[in-house]
């Protein structure tokens, strides 16, 4: 099993290197359209031949997994400091912070989370820069995301509150400040990394739905759900392989990062 | 006698209890969907304002419909009322009646979920309880590994990917539940497994089978009946992404349009519509989860 979580932090390591690094190189450029070569297949010029308006789509799959990997992570960590702030200071104040914390979470986590998104995010003005459009979107994907986490932060927290290592140290005087910092925090940590991690598969896949409903990331700036939109154009599956190149890229990020996460310490 | 009293008394204040929460969960996420709705940069900007043949009368009703939907509170608790009265209001895009558009559509999406789960439900339970009863690893393997590249599939991909095949819209959304149904079960079911009383009975020559229906399922059944509940809710949710690219006209492709055209009212009664469908599920697996734990 560490082989192959081994093997997985190995592939997404590449995987993000290889987008970093490409996309920094003049020659990949998202948005130049080639007009001689619509649609083109694979060549030389073009190693996974180009979309319908003629841009080589190589270069977007360098600079959409490069914005999906950099963002997702930036919008999880969002939602974990609202998920240690509402969940876990609630569970570590106890009370009727925790009970009525313990009410919004229910609540949030009874409201299907695409529907949120979907309608939030339909309602940014159609004239919204593509790169504000995707940080809105993994912006809001954090601000909305919190809720589960949240939970989980919460049940570890309560249990920390009556925790006898705790009880010692609040008797012996310590400073509200001193127990968080060195006696919860550290505690909540293992927790706090696997929720994040955990996250980070769900935010890229939660963005590539919205991308796919025209919602997420906008033309002409890439990312992993814009460019499966190019599976709607695809008239059939024999037509052109390289149209899967982005579907395989999310199924090799995402099932990397899930295996790479140590799902004991999710819960 | 005493007690089968009390007992059913107990039940009816769960009943009672879980119906009163349901509908203040149905209210508040109603509150919520309009907050955000409203609070959303783009609230209020109106393309009907762009028509050039839409008289300065016309347009100063646009923006003064446009007005009252801004004070959010006195909106949502007007709302209510009419809502109660059987008034659900009159959509902004599609301008008809919501509890027409509402009626039309929900049978479509209702036929549509029940399908699907039935089909996911089915895979699943079947994959595990073959998996158990054979005890063959390399099928648990296939369905493991299957499984983890579904789960790394969008909705959407999938439902285009439907489309491409040809397959029916039913179809894409039960392989969207699948991996996640087969993932839990898996792993309820190998827990359970692994457990005393299970070793007990393989070690007295017990066959898999009787395992299974004696000593696995009863213990399971709490966990499979709470994840039934759950799984409506992932239905509804993932119904959104396959119908609207699918072009099934139900629920989802309509919560997908009003949000494309900002229909506020609309979207409160949509938002209310699919926390009731999810909260109620929930609430009723929950029930017959503790009821049979009761009985038991």
């Amino acid at each position: 099993m560490k082989a192959i979580r081994l093997a997985a932090t190995v592939l997404i390591v590449v995987i993000a290197m290889a987008s970093v690094l490409g996309s920094l190189l003049p020659v990949f450029d998202y948005a130049r359209q080639d007009r001689e070569r619509i649609n083109a297949g694979v060549s030389a010029a073009h190693w996974l031949g180009t979309d319908d308006l003629g841009r080589d789509r190589l270069s977007r799959l360098l600079h959409g997994t490069q914005v999906s990997l950099l963002l997702a992570p930036a919008a999880a960590a969002l939602s974990m400091l609202l998920a240690l702030v509402i969940g876990a200071a609630s569970g570590l104040i106890g009370g009727f912070a925790e009970r009525s914390s313990k009410l919004i979470i229910d609540l949030f986590l009874s409201i299907p989370w695409l529907f949120l998104l979907l309608i939030v995010r339909a309602m940014l003005p159609l004239n919204t820069s593509p790169a504000l459009s995707a940080v809105v979107t993994f912006l809001m994907l954090g601000a909305l995301g919190w809720a589960a986490p949240a939970r989980i932060l919460q049940a570890r927290a309560s249990r920390l509150r009556h925790a006898p290592f705790i009880l010692l140290a609040r008797a012996a005087g310590i400073s509200r400040c001193r127990l968080v910092f060195h006696h919860v925090l550290p505690n909540l940590r293992p927790v706090l990394l696997a929720q994040f991690w955990i996250s980070v598969p769900v935010f890229i896949l939660a963005e590539a739905n919205l991308s796919l409903l025209g919602l997420g990331v906008a033309e002409p700036l890439p990312s992993l759900g814009s460019l499966l939109r190019e599976l709607e154009s695809a008239l059939s599956l024999g037509s052109d392989v390289c149209r899967f190149a982005a579907l395989m890229v999310l199924i090799l990020v995402v099932s990397s990062l899930q295996i790479a996460v140590p799902q004991q310490e999710a819960c | 006698m005493e007690r089968s009293e009390r007992g059913a008394g107990d039940v009816w204040k769960s009943v009672l209890r879980r119906v009163v929460l349901a509908a203040m969960t149905v209210l508040a996420g109603g509150l919520i969907s309009a907050t955000l709705v409203r609070y959303a940069p783009g609230f209020g900007s109106d393309e009907r304002q762009l028509d050039a043949r839409l008289s300065s009368a016309s347009l100063a009703a646009i923006r003064d419909a446009n007005a009252s939907e801004r004070r959010i509170l006195p909106y949502y608790a007007g709302y209510i009322a009419r809502a109660l009265h059987g008034d659900l209001g009159i959509s902004r895009s599609l301008n008809r009646p919501i509890q027409q558009i509402l009626a039309e559509r929900l049978s479509i999406t209702s036929l549509l979920a029940v399908k699907a789960l039935l089909v996911a439900w089915l895979a699943a339970l079947s994959l595990v309880f073959a998996a158990g009863v054979l005890r063959l690893p390399a099928l648990s393997l296939s369905s493991s590994i299957g499984s983890g590249v579904l789960l790394c599939i969008p909705a959407g991909a999938l439902a285009l990917l439907s489309v491409l095949l040809n397959a029916p819209g039913y179809l894409a959304l039960a392989v969207v539940l699948f991996p996640k149904l087969n993932r839990y079960l898996s792993n309820l079911t190998a827990a359970t497994v692994s457990m005393p009383h299970v070793l007990a009975a393989r070690a007295k020559g017990l066959s898999e089978t009787q395992i299974l229906v004696w000593h696995v399922i009863p213990v399971i059944k709490g966990e499979v009946l709470a994840l039934a509940g759950v799984s409506v809710g992932l239905a509804i949710s993932a119904a959104i992404p396959v119908e609207a690219l699918c072009g099934i006209p139900g629920i989802g492709q309509l919560a997908w349009q009003s949000a494309l055209a900002r229909d506020l009212p609309l979207l409160i009664n949509l938002s209310m519509l699919v926390i009731a469908g999810v909260t109620l599920a929930n609430s009723g697996a929950d029930l017959l989860s503790a009821d049979r734990g009761q009985a038991a």
